[in-house]
């Protein structure tokens, strides 16, 4: 080729030099475990929910929700969200309203009738659950969708169990839980109500009711009141908080007076005490020990206290009269615990309900063989949620583990999976877990100022007055707001810095949903998308030289 | 700015280059899977080169603004040096290399030939971009670069700023900063690095022209970076932009800390990010997170000798001093700015 004066070589393209050489570190993408999701006792994947939701395709997002969790909108009110105290956007302004935008989803899903869809193939095996509360309909939701023949027998007269006669109206409207509940009905789940199983070795070898079953969940729950020794007259009235909580679902509402003492300091205190409040009583919470020590949520005795819900803070029982009580103050010790101080005080009262707690009635298991009961008098499970009895697995109240709707529900995801496993004979191993999205591993430069939405509060008055939701929800413009307020903690939502900020082109673009991928002959492992990657889905190794 | 603030994503806002919740329209040019990458993979620059990144980022919004109708003029310096090795060429756009000092008037002499040949009928309408770095812009091309101001030539020209000569070994140019050190400034003494009282501001230099557009950038801002590349394609005339660009090499910074730097300059104020029509101050880009200077100067190695065992509190003072001027004159903490 006839070249121009002093030119010997053809023009080339910098391409023939590749710069990957030059590298000692590299970086790579990775997946991090978003806090909220590490955190959450029913396991959903929130951040992937929320990706969902932050572009309004809420019907995507409720399905993605519901792969974890079938009661969105059950969790939603009563959920007591761990998951936005772990939330990292919290270190910035204000953690992310999970829960509301949950309640949002699972609102949308009633009105809009969105239903599950039905398992691709049966499997022929049976299973029989005890119990139709949070547990239990989880498990059975998640059984069916496996395709197993799912049966759940419950001895109240309501699906529901603790979250219909545990958790008051005011919290948890009964149009929304029978909503959810029927979802799972209508997915192909027999239920038998008003049927309580006495002996569950026979109840699973009995064709009677859709038997023999090939295994069996028990979630019966926690529902028999703990009484403490009260010395009291004849005519003092001593009721237990969850008989209270039961007879307000029915027709004869519990007589209990007009001074309510109500005896403990934990949820089911202060349900108890706002319930009698909207019933125009007067209740009076005594706890032996300080307001910061009570195991109820501290935003559910604020409430209480808004509501006119008086307490007595380092007080115990000492006698119960007719129409009065004697309580003592008490003092804490170094340790922490209540002393007695030998200071008495009268209170007028008419009644006295005691909250101290729930214990189990495991009579169904009388003569299971292999099957233990702690001494806390709760059953004895392994990691995989089996009792001693191979075969029987069991979860919820009725096994060790803290007590709340949201542990319940994973406590039946978990059961159904290695229920699923045991059913085919082979074991359920949950796949690693991802190393945690720390805040440190964030750049938080890249987030917009958007404090918190909060959700409308009812008017102190109705409150005080009547069983109306106290909290409301959000409209679609908030809870857009709310989703898009998510930092999406080490999962990458394509915000197409790596591909910006890289000085070397380096970072392939692979169009929406796919990410990305970097291009090693030419990254020189600067670090700078590492570095300016807003959510933590980059990290650098060092090269093997 | 206005139109961007409209948009209500409160996920990232608009400061990440891309954001799928936005409509086509409003999408940044890097976040295009068709952008240009006008200066290609494997260029020499070193790790984290923030004049390699400012200069794609630039050119690639001239490109995407004249619909790649555009022709480039570059000065010698960093940015030549490592994209050029004789025979091969990073760039994927028309560009030629000039001299050190003679840019401005290369590209003063391609927009007279393209106005010439559209006279006469041939050829389409081309713009002209040309770019250098600080040292072939505030010193050696001066001269060129003030003509081309005064006689309004149809020319955008881009200034990456890294406050020195950095392929050469790190010389003092006149924008290196205050107190930095250089292999050219006083090594020890009571002063050691770059003397105050020395230096220059081109962009406020090329406002006195009172051309149709003068605008300063950062690499950390490149939504207003590519706006400004926008804009000022859309005027005709002389205009200057003057983009901050973190060298690691001469900072004597980490390779990830780059736009990190640029954002501590803004952020400080140090280095004020404004635009200005005819000679007046339009708008400037407020501070979001007020931070002093200390902040900006210690990750630096340049400025490694006001800290330590004893530190230079006096020469601190100073510079801070000429943080809190430039957020006076430009407004950088005012509601107004945005």
């Amino acid at each position: 080729m006839q070249k121009p004066f002093a030119i010997t070589l053809n023009p080339g393209s910098s391409l023939a030099n590749h710069t990957g050489s030059w590298r000692t570190a590299r970086p790579v993408y990775l997946d991090r475990l978003p806090p909220c999701n590490n955190q959450c006792p029913a396991g959903e994947d929130i951040q992937g929910w929320l990706f969902h939701a932050e572009s309004g395709s809420y019907e995507a997002a409720w399905r993605h929700l519901t792969r974890d969790n079938p009661f969105a909108a059950i969790m939603g009110r009563v959920c007591y969200h761990t998951c936005e105290s772990a939330c990292n956007r919290g270190k910035i302004d204000e953690a992310v309203g999970i829960n509301s935008v949950e309640r949002f989803l699972g609102d949308e899903a009633i009105k809009r009738g969105w239903k599950f869809a039905a398992p691709a193939q049966e499997s022929g095996k049976k299973v029989l659950i005890v119990g139709a509360g949070p547990s239990g309909m989880s498990a059975a939701y998640h059984l069916r969708k496996l395709g197993h023949a799912v049966t759940v027998m419950d001895a109240g007269p309501f699906m529901g169990g603790m979250m219909r006669f545990g958790i008051p109206k005011y919290r948890l409207p009964r149009e929304v839980l029978d909503a959810e509940m029927q979802r799972i009905v209508d997915l192909g789940v027999t239920v038998k109500l008003n049927s309580k199983v006495d002996n569950i070795l026979e109840q699973m070898k009995s064709a009677s009711l859709g038997g023999p079953f090939d295994a069996a969940f028990l979630a019966v729950g926690a529902h028999i009141g703990k009484r403490a020794m009260i010395p009291s007259g004849d005519a003092a009235k001593i009721v237990d908080a969850i008989s209270v909580l039961r007879s307000m679902e029915g027709e004869d509402k519990p007589m209990l007076g007009r001074r309510v003492v109500v005896y403990g300091g934990g949820n089911t205190a202060i349900d108890v005490a706002r319930s009698v409040k909207r019933m125009g009583a007067e209740p009076i919470i005594v706890y032996r020990r300080t307001r910061d020590k009570a195991p109820a949520h501290d935003f559910e005795i604020e409430e209480a206290l808004q509501e006119g819900v008086m307490v007595k803070w380092l007080s115990t029982i000492k006698q119960a009269g007719d129409h009065q009580i004697t309580i003592e103050k008490m003092a804490l010790d170094d340790k922490g615990f209540p002393q007695p101080t030998g200071e008495f005080e009268t209170l007028e009262a008419d009644s006295v309900v005691l909250a101290l707690g729930q214990d189990v009635d495991l009579g169904l298991l009388n003569g299971v063989p292999g099957l233990e009961v702690t001494k806390d008098g709760v059953v004895k499970v392994g990691a995989d949620l089996m009792t001693g009895h191979p075969g029987i697995f069991a979860g919820g109240d009725m096994v060790p583990a803290e007590r709340n709707v949201t542990v319940a529900v994973g406590h039946g995801k978990k059961a159904a999976k290695h229920i699923d496993a045991w059913l085919s004979r082979t074991t359920y191993a949950p796949p690693p877990k991802h190393e945690v999205a720390q805040f440190e591993k964030l750049n938080p430069w890249y987030y917009a100022d958007a404090p918190k939405t909060v959700r409308p509060m009812l008017d102190i008055i109705r409150r005080q007055s009547t069983f109306e939701e106290v909290q409301g929800g959000l409209d679609e413009g908030n809870a857009l707001f709310e989703a898009r307020r998510c930092l999406s903690c080490g999962n990458c939502f394509e915000c197409d810095n790596c591909y910006g900020v890289c000085p070397d082109n380096a970072v392939i673009k692979l169009g929406p949903g796919k990410r990305f991928q970097f291009n090693y002959d030419y990254c020189k492992g600067c670090g700078m998308c590492v570095a300016e990657c807003p959510c933590g889905a980059i990290k650098m190794e060092a090269e093997e030289i | 700015m206005s139109a961007l603030q409209t948009v209500k994503f409160y996920q990232t806002g608009t400061f990440t280059v891309g954001n799928r919740l936005l409509a086509q329209e409003d999408r940044s040019v890097q976040a295009n899977m068709q952008r240009t990458n006008s200066l290609n993979s494997g260029h020499r620059a070193c790790q984290g080169c923030g004049e390699a990144l400012g200069a794609r980022y630039a050119i690639d919004a001239a490109m995407n603004a004249t619909n790649r109708q555009l022709i480039a003029a570059n000065a010698t310096g960093c940015l030549e040096v490592f994209s050029t090795p004789y025979p091969e060429t990073s760039w994927q756009i028309p560009w030629i290399h000039s001299l050190f000092g003679n840019t401005a008037a290369v590209a003063t002499g391609i927009a007279a030939a393209i106005k010439v040949k559209k006279q006469k009928g041939q050829g389409q309408d081309v713009r002209v971009v040309a770019q250098g770095g600080d040292g072939g812009t505030t010193d050696i091309g001066f001269g060129c670069l003030s003509g081309m101001f005064e006689r309004n030539d149809d020319v955008l020209y881009i200034c990456y700023d890294n406050g020195g000569y950095m392929n050469t070994g790190v010389q003092r140019s006149s924008a290196t900063p205050s107190a930095a050190r250089t292999a050219t400034t006083m090594p020890l003494g009571p002063e050691p690095g770059n003397p105050f009282g020395q230096g220059k501001f081109v962009p406020a230099i090329a406002m006195a022209h009172e051309i149709p557009y003068v605008a300063t950038a950062t690499v950390a801002d490149l939504r207003d970076l590519e706006n400004k590349v926008t804009k000022a394609m859309s005027l005709r005339g002389a205009r200057y932009i003057h983009i901050l660009v973190p060298c690691p090499l001469g900072w004597g910074t980490a390779s990830q800390d780059t736009i990190k730097m640029a954002r501590l300059a803004k952020e400080t104020g140090i280095f004020p990010v404004f635009e200005a029509e005819f000679g007046e101050v339009k708008s400037a880009l407020a501070i979001r997170r007020p931070l002093p200077v200390e902040d900006y100067l210690r990750p630096q190695k340049r400025f490694a000798h006001l800290f330590g065992k004893n530190p230079a509190v006096a020469t601190i003072a100073r510079i801070q001093a000429q943080a809190d001027k430039n957020i006076r004159r430009y407004g950088l903490l005012s509601k107004e700015a945005a």
